[in-house]
């Protein structure tokens, strides 16, 4: 068999799955978000009624402007955090074995439920939660703080919670290939910590911010659960719309609300991929 | 930086720091994990009304908090067929993409996409496209092929990391030697990435076994565990949500932890192998 045939017999089974479950669904979506409905059943047909109802909706408008804002406070979060965290590991931990343990401790949670780890949020931010007990036991406060639970500070908290990990693996691992002859050329040439910080691993750690930043961005754009949980059903983001559409059986409203999702999502995308490469970096 | 010598004061300050990121990371979940345990008359917040296994023993009352055995065990069969598959499709799809083959380009960023689009889209197509077919969504039909879009990518990934640095001349070594192909793979490739092929599997099994967004539209009539908690959540107001959330919890540690031993197991056969 010759070296290209087999390439093309060994990639067609991720080929195949991709064309029948992501390529193929997403056509489906594309041509669904054209076709008319009733209560009762979906009709195919080409309207752009659909579409002239979701961009004409001051609820489409507000959801996009939560969704933007969720995205953007989320990033900003989780990029200071996870920066740190990944700094720490790379460049103070002095031990392979210490950074392993510290950094298997940080994944281990992004394997672990999404659900189930916002609901533990429940019990420490609750009216009767363990955060209020403690303050007013304390005499900080007289009363229970309501905006803990059910609020955009939760729905943010538990956005930080899920996906700071998606900030933290990929800025260790570029962080990991700086050649550290440079950072010690850098403190040599009399460059403060602060110099070295903002000269030297901050712009050779971007490919990895970058990548995190795709990541965190799509995720919280794309959300629903996260924000129909956390928000107590108070919010509604761009996915909460489609998903209560697709609950109302209106599939051809969330078809649509899904397609401009997806094209403002790519748009995104295109803007950021210019900063990364991402199969060099691997 | 410093590899030696007195540590600078910032390096404490990072430490706490990052001390803290572990406890916010895992402080939740273990506030859940001691909540299980209320006694009978116990509510979902503080202070503890007694100690008990109570809501355990309520768990596996059918009737009282729905099925939850049979969506475990659906969950946990369709986390292991997804598992071997994301394994043996992303391993052949990790060694065509060495060579570089007319389209390799295309079929990279599909899967990237497939990555970053978001999931209720996944979902909501799979959906459509079994209904319109007239083909009843299934966990173990197209939910298994819903949650192969979002292991997949990352099997891939790890794969193009292992292959990045993978020393070609153990596989002409073993062709010199007139092994075949298929001898060349069993016995030189896979033994060597095993590691990895190893992590890929530990992906696929937790990623699946706690997929909701890509499998609310796609598992037909029958629910898996995160459809299940997920409805609990809007109707059930008792500490059972703690104790399923605890128990599907340390079964994802416990891949988690039989992953990892798997793998020290392997280096430390390795190190025997390169030493003897």
């Amino acid at each position: 068999m010759t070296q290209s045939r087999l390439s093309y017999l060994q990639a067609f089974p991720l080929f195949a799955i991709m064309l029948v479950f992501l390529v193929i669904p997403t056509v489906m979506i594309v041509a669904v978000s054209f076709w008319d409905y009733n209560a009762f059943s979906i009709i195919p047909d080409f309207i752009w009624d659909n579409y002239d109802f979701l961009l004409t909706s001051p609820v489409t408008w507000q959801a996009y402007g939560t969704t933007f804002f969720y995205a953007l406070t989320s990033w900003a979060l989780t990029l200071v955090i996870g920066f740190t965290a990944a700094y720490y590991m790379a460049f103070h931990l002095r031990t392979t074995k210490a950074q392993t343990i510290c950094f298997l401790l940080a994944t281990i949670p992004f394997l672990t439920s999404n659900i189930i780890r916002m609901i533990s949020w429940i019990p420490l931010l609750g009216r009767n939660g363990l955060v209020n007990q403690a303050l007013l036991s304390m005499g900080l406060i007289d009363n229970p703080l309501e905006f803990l639970l059910y609020s955009d500070f939760s729905v943010i908290l538990a956005f930080v919670h899920l996906y700071t990990l998606f900030m933290v693996v990929p800025i260790f691992n570029s962080m990991m290939r700086i050649d550290r002859k440079l950072v010690e050329a850098a403190i040599d040439a009399g460059a403060s910590p602060l110099q070295v910080l903002t000269q030297v691993i901050i712009p050779l750690s971007k490919s990895g911010i970058t990548i995190g930043t795709i990541f965190v961005f799509t995720l919280v754009m794309g959300d629903f659960i996260t924000v129909r949980l956390m928000s107590g059903g108070l919010s509604a983001s761009v996915g909460v719309l489609i998903y209560n559409e697709i609950t109302l059986l209106q599939y051809p409203a969330a078809a649509a609300g899904a397609v401009t999702l997806l094209l403002t999502v790519l748009m995104m995308l295109a803007i950021l991929f210019r900063f990364a490469n991402i199969r060099e970096d691997l | 930086m410093n590899t030696t010598g007195k540590r600078p004061k910032s390096f404490y300050f990072l430490t706490a720091f990052f001390a803290l990121f572990i406890l916010f990371l895992y402080g939740p979940t273990l506030t859940i994990g001691i909540l299980s345990f209320q006694g009978p008359s116990g509510g979902l917040t503080f202070p503890m009304n007694g100690v008990s296994l109570h809501w355990y023993f309520k768990l596996f009352e059918t009737q009282a908090v729905g099925d939850f055995g049979g969506s475990l065990t659906r969950s946990l069969l369709l986390a292991l067929a997804v598992m071997i598959t994301t394994m043996v499709i992303s391993l052949s799809a990790g060694m065509a993409f060495r060579k570089k083959f007319r389209g390799s380009g295309l079929l990279f960023y599909l899967t990237v996409v497939s990555l970053i689009i978001p999931s209720i889209l996944v979902s909501l197509g799979i959906g459509l496209l079994f209904n319109q077919a007239g083909v009843e969504p299934t966990w173990y039909g197209s939910a298994f092929g819903a949650h192969l879009t979002w292991t997949l990518p990352f099997g891939l990934l790890i794969m193009f990391a292992v292959f990045n640095r993978f020393d070609k001349s153990f596989e002409a070594a073993a062709t010199d030697m007139c092994a075949t192909r298929f001898q060349t793979l069993r016995f030189v490739v896979i033994p060597l990435i095993l590691p990895s092929l190893v992590g890929v599997g530990l992906f696929g099994f937790t990623l699946s076994y706690d997929e909701f967004a890509r499998t609310i539209m796609t598992s037909g009539s029958q629910n898996t565990l995160p459809l299940e908690i997920f409805g609990m959540t809007t109707n059930v107001t008792t500490p059972v949500l703690y104790a399923l959330g605890t128990l599907t919890t340390l079964i994802s540690f416990a891949a988690i932890v039989g992953t990892l031993a798997t793998l020290s197991l392997l280096k430390r056969r390795r190190s025997r192998i390169q030493a003897g």
